[in-house]
């Protein structure tokens, strides 16, 4: 049985005592991905205790979500994990397509596909940048993987107008199709892009200051992971093989072949969550590359109205966003509105380990911890 | 070079300024030397709030490379920074901080309120926790529209910024004469923010079409 | 879709948990939650080790109408009344038998919201149900660190609940949409 965060006993060395340090890291640090606190006890550079601190982005997403119908939602439902437009509203559509039954023609459901996909490209791509950013390799990596990020993001204004925020997906298909000649530019993106990651990983996987600097550093072991929740690559890097993807298969996730990385052993350190993104990446090439081929001529849109009273009912829809289970839980009451309306965010959950895998580490070290975690603000307060 | 102020003090017109400048003789003030030099090396403070810091992030990336303008030293420590970017929206628990990074800045010091929810309140104006614009609380030179502004959008307006550089007059800005300026940090109370706004730099606009004061008192009695 | 969890061995076995129809969810006591949530997560049958989502749900006292036709052909209303309450919904799944949802709620009145808290089965409740207690004021027994989350600790009151009033602060702004929000306020158009 898994017991609540356990009690730390204060960490004594070479019997010297020193009084512990309390140290408020954020909500302005530049390590925290955005206004995150952290309020450390240190005993010399170790981390006794963590308490993380939320709320200094909780823009009421979901109050402001019950008082609007729900279609009015989907641009807000950009801007909760602001790297990933595309997946956010893709959960929203699945949660509101199950109150209401809406054929979703063949050729939106493979936009969809490619469009999460790239997405997890950007998101995947971002995160290592930043990981290695906090790492201490400032600029380069980062930069390189921005570089990649402009030409996802060339395409996602090509398709919706927007680079960030594109509030594509609509319930029962998408907002409008792409223009002439997206899918041969996705192709020469999604073709050109291995050859980025093989220099991408040639200059980090066996870099020895990542090696020594990640690897046994940030543990989490299969049964917490489990048990609190954890999803997403994280989840998986702990050695558990669940992506939502093939246990749900939402979509059209079924016609496509693709593997789920996950590590061998028991326990997953950062070295693990570090890689299992990279793998990860490869895998959504091959997605795209399957679902560039499969795609065909047709309407994109069902035939649902932008304005719909469901009947009373509760709904759940989930997928596996680039950072774990994105899920949207819906109560309708037949009004335009809906009653309830709640996001489960991956990585607000994600965050419930943080404190035991911070506990016994050096601070510099918790930095990278939540780094691996991979977190973004608007998600974790909503 | 761009022609610089003429003074008072300093009588020169164009035509002889341009013959000296043939002569290889540049005849300026300091004012324009000072805030040429302050105007190319702006240096923003490490300071994401929202979404809108991602695109801020961007622009100083390879592709649009706000170095170009001389802002590329991005610097974590309010203590360094000229130039905060309020990238995001500000909540109400957040407010506080920032009036605190503000008030930890240097003189000269800038502000950009970057993206609808700093300028307003944006689309979560309506929220129990938003607050409705950062300039209730500090002075914003510039303000940039968007959700989120593009990349391009922040180095327009890091031009613009660079344009009030330029007319700032080092004899009478309050931010050589006045020393370093810091504004009252708001307090948290029951259900909002103690003042709600700072009187000093915002006012709430008034509404033409209302009644006028006597009117509505006599309207009541 | 994964595959949906018969619920009916729950109702055998704990005959206090109840079965709501229309939405297909399981209505346990506070006092038997925590033994129904490990019985869920050990026995071998459900195996539901996963505990994803974690809400509340705040309900006021409502009426709902509904037209229905009666054997003379006549359209009738019937008042359907919607007591106030309050619900924690747990949405599980199982990563082992990769089946899910099972959906399970605790309710609790609006004047004195408790429920029992489930972090002690599964961790992932730990700041779900904190934020519960921050949004809408359930409290969790035996939670073991329940603090306001989101909001700041000064604040009072809980703002997701329905009838949460926010404090007044109207001013009036210059806006090219006044006709259409006055449309907005006769109900002529939906946001």
């Amino acid at each position: 049985m898994t017991a609540a965060a356990p009690n730390y006993e204060l960490i004594q060395q070479d019997g010297l005592e020193t009084s512990l340090l309390e140290v408020s890291m954020g909500p302005h640090h530049p390590s925290t991905h955005g206004v995150f606190r952290m309020d450390v006890k240190l005993d010399g550079e170790t981390v006794v205790d963590l308490k993380p601190v939320f709320g200094y982005l909780h823009r009421n997403h979901e109050k402001l979500a019950e008082s609007m119908s729900y279609l009015a939602s989907m641009p807000f439902t950009d801007r909760l994990d602001y790297f990933n437009s595309m997946t956010n509203n893709w959960a929203y559509a699945l949660a509101a397509e199950q109150l209401i039954e809406i054929e979703i023609p063949e050729r939106a459901e493979y936009l969809r596909v490619i469009m999460s996909e790239l997405t997890r490209l950007v998101n995947h791509v971002s995160l290592v940048g930043f990981f290695v950013n906090d790492l201490g390799a400032l600029g380069t990596p980062l930069l390189y993987a921005f570089r990649e990020r402009e030409k996802i993001l060339d395409l996602f204004e090509q398709a919706s107008g927007a680079r960030m925020m594109c509030n594509y997906f609509r319930f029962g298909g998408l907002r409008c199709d792409v223009p002439e000649g997206w899918l041969e530019r996705t192709r020469e993106v999604v073709d050109r892009f291995p050859k980025f990651l093989d220099e991408y990983e040639k200059l980090l996987c066996e870099n020895e200051i990542i090696l020594s600097r990640t690897q046994g550093v940030g543990n989490l072991s299969k049964e917490l992971a489990i048990s609190a929740g954890i999803t997403g690559p994280m989840l998986r890097a702990s050695g558990v093989n669940y992506d939502i993807r093939k246990v749900d298969r939402y979509g059209i996730y079924d016609r496509f072949k693709f593997r789920v990385p996950f590590s061998e052993g028991d326990v997953g350190d950062c070295y693990d969550r570090f890689m299992v993104r990279m793998l990860e990446m490869r895998e959504s090439i091959e997605i795209l590359k399957q679902a560039l081929d499969g795609i065909e001529d047709g309407p994109i849109m069902g035939n649902a109205g932008k304005v719909f009273k469901p009947a009373k009912a509760e709904s759940y829809g989930r997928v596996e966003a680039p950072k774990g289970e994105l899920g949207f839980y819906l109560v309708a009451d037949g009004t335009t509105q809906p009653y309830r309306f709640r996001v489960r965010p991956p990585s607000f959950i994600n965050l419930t380990v943080l404190r035991d895998m911070c506990i016994g580490q050096q601070v510099a070290d918790a930095v990278i911890i939540l780094g691996s975690i991979d977190i973004v603000l608007g998600e974790v307060d909503r | 070079m761009t022609t610089p102020n003429t003074s008072p003090s300093v009588e020169l017109d164009d035509t002889t300024r341009a013959e000296l400048e043939r002569a290889g003789v540049i005849v300026s003030k300091v004012d324009f030397l000072y805030n040429w030099a302050r105007g190319g090396s702006v240096w923003p403070l490490t300071f994401g709030l929202a979404c809108c810091a991602i695109e801020m992030i961007a622009s100083a990336t390879s592709r649009f490379d706000i170095s170009r303008f001389g802002s590329e030293v991005f610097r974590p420590s309010p203590r360094q920074a000229d130039l905060m970017i309020v990238s995001g929206t500000v909540t109400k628990k957040m407010a506080p901080q920032v009036v605190r990074i503000y008030n930890q800045m240097p003189e000269p010091k800038w502000v950009i309120a970057m993206g609808a929810c700093a300028i307003s309140g944006g689309p979560f104006k309506q929220g129990y926790n938003v607050l409705k614009g950062i300039d209730r609380y500090i002075p914003v030179d510039v303000y940039l529209p968007g959700c989120p502004p593009r990349p391009e959008a922040v180095l327009q307006s890091l031009n613009y910024l660079q344009e009030k550089i330029r007319t700032q007059d080092i004899k009478s800005d309050p931010a050589f004469t006045e020393g370093r300026r810091q504004y009252p940090i708001p307090e948290f109370t029951g259900t909002d923010l103690e003042p709600p706004y700072n009187p000093d730099v915002w006012q709430p606009p008034a509404n033409p079409n209302a009644p006028a004061e006597e009117e509505a008192e006599e309207a009541t009695a | 879709m994964s595959e949906a969890i018969p619920h009916e061995a729950v109702l055998q076995r704990f005959p206090e948990v109840e079965w709501d129809e229309e939405f297909g969810t399981l209505i346990v006591p506070s006092a038997k939650a925590t033994e129904v949530a490990i019985w869920l997560r050990d026995d071998e049958a459900f195996r539901l080790d996963y505990c994803s989502n974690v809400t509340g749900i705040d309900y006021l006292d409502r009426e709902f109408k509904e037209k229905v036709k009666n054997e003379e052909g006549k359209t009738e209303t019937i008042i359907h009344k919607d007591p106030a309450r309050m619900e924690v919904v747990y949405h599980l799944y199982s990563m082992e038998k990769r089946t899910g949802p099972l959906v399970m709620k605790q309710r609790t009145t609006r004047e004195k919201p408790e429920a029992q808290s489930l972090t002690p089965v599964w961790r992932s409740c730990e700041l779900q149900e904190r934020e519960i207690y921050d949004l809408f004021g359930i409290n969790f027994t035996e939670h073991p660190d329940q603090r306001r989350i989101l909001m700041w600790d000064e604040f009072e009151g809980h703002p997701m609940r329905k009838d949460y009033v926010e404090p007044f602060d109207y001013e009036w702004e210059p806006t090219p949409h006044d006709e259409i929000l006055e449309k907005h306020q006769k109900g002529k158009v939906i946001f």
